[in-house]
């Protein structure tokens, strides 16, 4: 940190040839050389859209398939390849890439007031070794043997050569190659962002939460991933040269696998989930004209969730009859603690405030009550003989369905209308916004509560047909209605994105009286950021310094920043009076 | 009470004559339900058993078993199902306060908190006492909520060290055997829609069952009121053994053998199926479970049960339009080895050698199912889409 006081501020205009040397190449020849984080940002969110669409479309191909018993004639084998890519490319290549590669990627260093990250050039490999991984990934779809279809955990002895020959398999494995190596670097750079390059006053506990949450899921990453990538070589070996390590004909134990798979998948689930829990707690505040309730509650829940993630994997094994069932359900079920304190610290943040219903707040809104539906089924599912009775089937469907979709996608589109304008300088339409959300929030209930109902009669999972006479078609094709309902709010936003480009509504560079130091910046940023900074005595210094008469919430010890730093500062005008709540 | 049991979706068979009430005190299966309906018979019966109920020193005291609605959930059809069922409905009565609560606090926070001016809320942050309230109910919630769940699983995976029957489950691609380890009766089915021909009272499975699907691929059969001890192991890859209405499944792992207990309540036809995902036919690896009285139990292992001609049972439309070639053999098999327990390769030279035992059922009863033509089997490669 005290580097970072010598260093000369980028971007300055003290230096117009530093900025002409960084001043970028304009279209196609930007996003393929760049290493600015909010061009690799941009990148990683328009190559996870793309999935997030894609994969969306062959879940509807599958709620057609199953809106009548025997199916619509789609053959087994295309159903299998559709669900597995329709989990793989929403978990491995949406969900997670548009949070820690897309949203972290342009946030982070905005709001710890670095000029980039850490490693840019590390920072542009992982983005392009994540576009090759999703390309390898789809490339299945093009050989005569079709995609994997083993299900996005591709269980062994399942996923071994015996069973699922041809190339479409290994491009799946070598796609979580790719992408597992560019998470870990993601991770790394984060962590090493967060750690050093914070701009000074810019405490641990002045860190805003979803730089917090973003930490703690690098963190997670780097203790995650390699298990997965260890997994796969081991499964690649089994595959082609003759190992072992997950067939019982050989020595081996296939139920290895599920414990290394999981011990990287349940992480793995809060992974996708903390950074959307910390977009969920940008905006709530925001909207709210409060500070977030119980900031350093909030952090500790965080880290606890993290924490217990790990020693939770077996949870999903409850049924293999080969781990100790007591340990993993407590464990489990201790995890609804410290998700509890976060949906109390969100309500807190609401309680008394002045909440302002724009597109981003009605998304967290959804968030919660999504969520909440998701957590509570969760908590069900860590009870080991509530698991036995419902263990693969739709229970769990509807219930991680509830869980991910009501945080990547409710909270993560929230996160994309929130910080739109920051990106592009330009409004995302509100009324539009709106018509997105409510159509989402009606096709989610819809889609998902009768498959609820559908696990518990019985209907297992993963299945392209059903018997009939059950009762489930009905079920079945309310689900498949609501599938299309989620699928017509998509469209809704594509034309939001058409309307914002033809038609551009300038944003301003503060249109939601934002809190972090990503609204101290221009919209969209200038190369590096900032010209100049805010002093930072909280974890809202955009918002302290625009309200200096409002009483400023000091976070750690650090306390006389009254300068604004970097070149062009304009002194301590206007700053407030340093009072602190001490 | 006949309101909340309308919610639950496929009834199973009524009108079966037999030990309804099995003295564990446990009520309100549908079946019983069906009964109280009508006839006072029933209806003191039912009396009896919520009696018993309470009387049992059974987890949910206060829940009680039969007031409670099912939220869409099976009573459980064995006596490891219904203590599941308790805690099920347990949970979801707590979920359901606690999401009230906190879904109330959301929407009014929502509502009430609406922006009206533009006055700058106070800016608080902290209120430690609250904090540490809701971090520590949650808590004692979670704590009883364990308390309860390793009671339940406890009982559930209680394995008796004298069962009355036992029976080795063999998942394979895509079938399943039942060997009978004591009395060297197996049935070994391919996903099949030719329904199994043993039913109830000596009809055939699809005259007895709810619907003809509950009848889908081999029977596993099983007494009422016993001990049944089910020893599961895989051939190939990762199965799911799964019945619905035992709230129980159970994963069939290569290299691991899986042992666990059911008390069949009442006889019946219960639908079941393969839960994980095991490949190409994984959605129709079905199976479905027989449970008869014991004496027709008895009456079936021994042969003497009079078994109705497969001729009439098959219905060559379904059998033929699914192409699928499962059926059931059964047969004294003194040759085979008693010892072959826990082997991952099932003795298929013995399963050749029992086809040709009372019931030779067609091609695919002797397919091996360890070895990789079990799954080439000329009518299995035949249905391949």
């Amino acid at each position: 940190m005290t580097l970072l006081q010598h260093r000369p501020p980028a971007g300055a205009s003290d230096h117009p040839e530093h900025a002409e040397h960084h001043d970028e190449p304009t279209f196609v020849v930007k996003w393929l050389t760049s290493t600015d984080h909010k061009v690799i940002g941009i990148n990683y969110m328009i190559t996870a859209m793309v999935m997030f669409y894609l994969s969306g479309f062959m879940a509807l191909l599958m709620r057609v398939q199953l809106s009548s018993p025997s199916g619509i004639g789609m053959s087994l084998q295309t159903y299998n390849e559709l669900f597995t890519m329709h989990g793989s490319l929403m978990l491995y290549l949406f969900a997670g890439p548009f949070a820690f590669g897309g949203l972290a990627n342009y946030i982070v260093p905005m709001q710890v007031g670095a000029p980039d990250m850490a490693f840019p050039r590390l920072n542009a490999f992982s983005y392009w070794l994540y576009l090759t991984g999703s390309i390898t990934m789809l490339l299945g779809f093009l050989t005569s043997t079709g995609a994997a279809a083993f299900g996005w955990v591709a269980y062994a002895p399942l996923s071994t050569s015996a069973y699922s020959p041809g190339p479409g398999a290994d491009l799946w494995i070598i796609s979580l190659f790719l992408t597992g190596f560019s998470a870990v670097f993601t991770g790394v750079n984060l962590v090493a962002t967060i750690f050093y390059l914070r701009a000074p006053g810019m405490t641990m506990w002045r860190l805003p939460i979803f730089t917090w949450n973003m930490l703690v899921t690098a963190l997670l990453i780097l203790i995650a991933f390699p298990v997965l990538t260890a997994a796969m070589v081991f499964l690649w070996t089994d595959r082609h040269l003759g190992t072992h390590i997950y067939s019982v004909a050989g020595g081996g134990v296939p139920v290895l696998y599920q414990n290394l798979f999981w011990f990287f998948g349940h992480p793995e689930v809060y992974i996708l989930a903390l950074p959307y829990f910390g977009v969920a707690t940008e905006i709530i505040p925001v909207f709210s004209r409060k500070p977030v309730f119980g900031y350093k509650g909030l952090v500790f829940a965080t880290i606890a969730i993290a924490a217990l993630s790990t020693g939770v994997w077996a949870h999903h094994m409850f049924t293999t009859g080969t781990v100790l069932l007591p340990f993993f359900s407590l464990l489990s079920l201790l995890i609804a603690v410290p998700t509890g304190v976060k949906f109390f610290n969100w309500i807190g943040t609401m309680w008394r405030g002045q909440i302002s219903f724009k597109t981003p707040m009605l998304f967290c809104v959804g968030f919660l009550l999504a969520f909440l539906m998701g957590g509570l089924t969760g908590v069900m599912l860590a009870s080991p003989p509530i698991d036995f009775a419902t263990h693969d089937t739709y229970f769990v469907v509807a219930h991680f369905h509830q869980v991910l979709f009501g945080t990547t996608v409710f909270a993560g589109f929230a996160g994309l209308y929130f910080w739109y304008p920051k990106m592009f300088g330009r409004m995302l339409h509100d009324g539009l916004g709106k018509a997105h959300f409510w159509t989402m929030f009606v096709g989610f209930w819809l889609t998902y509560l009768p498959q609820y109902v559908l696990g518990l009669h019985g209907m297992p999972r993963r299945v392209a047909t059903y018997p009939a006479g059950l009762g489930w078609a009905s079920l079945n094709v309310a689900s498949t209605v609501g599938a299309f309902i989620i699928g017509l709010s998509f469209l809704i936003m594509l034309v939001n994105l058409w309307v914002s480009w033809r038609n551009p509504v300038p944003a301003g560079d503060n249109p939601w009286d934002g809190h972090g130091l990503e609204w101290f910046a221009s919209s969209p940023p200038v190369h590096h950021n900032f010209e100049k900074l805010p002093p930072i005595r909280s974890e809202r210094p955009t918002w302290d310094y625009n309200h200096p008469d409002a009483r400023t919430i000091a976070h750690g010890h650090g306390t006389a920043d009254y300068e604004l730093v970097g070149a062009g500062a304009r002194g301590a005008s206007g700053a407030g009076d340093g009072t602190t709540d001490a | 009470m006949a309101s909340l049991l309308g919610v639950t979706a496929s009834p199973p068979s009524t009108s079966v004559p037999g030990p309804r009430d099995d003295g564990r005190g446990r009520r309100g299966t549908l079946q019983s339900r069906s009964h109280a309906h009508g006839d006072d018979v029933g209806r003191h019966a039912q009396r009896r058993r919520r009696l018993a109920g309470i009387g049992a020193a059974s987890l949910p005291l206060l829940l009680g078993g039969c007031q409670l609605p099912t939220f869409y959930g099976y009573r459980g059809q064995t006596s490891q199902a219904h203590d599941e069922f308790l805690l099920y409905a347990g949970t979801v009565i707590a979920a359901i306060v606690v999401g009230v609560i906190t879904g109330g606090l959301i929407l009014w926070s929502v509502v009430r908190y609406r922006r009206r001016s533009d006055a700058m809320p106070r800016q608080f942050q902290y209120h430690i006492p609250l904090e540490i309230f809701y971090t520590a109910v949650p808590i004692v919630i979670v704590l009883v909520l364990f308390g309860f769940t390793v009671f339940t699983e406890n009982k559930v995976d209680n394995v008796s060290p004298t069962p009355a029957v036992a029976v080795k489950v063999t998942a394979f691609q895509w079938g399943w055997r039942f060997d009978y380890t004591n009395q060297h009766v197996f049935v070994q089915g391919v996903r099949t829609d030719n329904p199994d021909p043993v039913g109830l009272n000596g009809n055939t499975c699809t005259a007895s069952a709810p619907t003809p699907n509950d009848c889908l691929g081999p029977g596993l059969v099983l007494p009422v009121g016993q001990t049944v001890r089910i020893t599961l192991v895989s051939n190939d890859v990762v199965h799911g053994f799964y019945v619905p209405q035992f709230n129980f499944s159970r994963y069939a792992l290569p290299g691991v053998t899986n042992r666990f207990d059911f008390n069949v309540a009442r006889s019946g036809i219960y639908r079941a199926q393969c839960t994980q995902l095991c490949g190409l036919y994984h959605a129709q690896m079905f199976f479905h479970v027989v449970a008869l009285p014991p004496a027709q139990f008895d009456a079936w292992v021994t042969g003497s049960q009079p078994q109705p001609d497969q001729s009439s049972v098959a219905q060559p439309g379904t059998a033929s339009a699914a192409g699928t070639a499962g059926t059931s053999g059964r047969s004294a098999s003194g040759a085979r080895s008693a010892g072959a327990s826990g082997s991952s390769a099932a003795p298929s030279s013995t399963v050749a050698g029992a086809s040709s035992g009372t019931t030779p059922t067609g091609p695919a009863s002797t397919a091996p199912p360890a070895s990789n033509s079990a799954r080439t089997t000329p009518s299995t490669a035949s249905t391949a889409p």
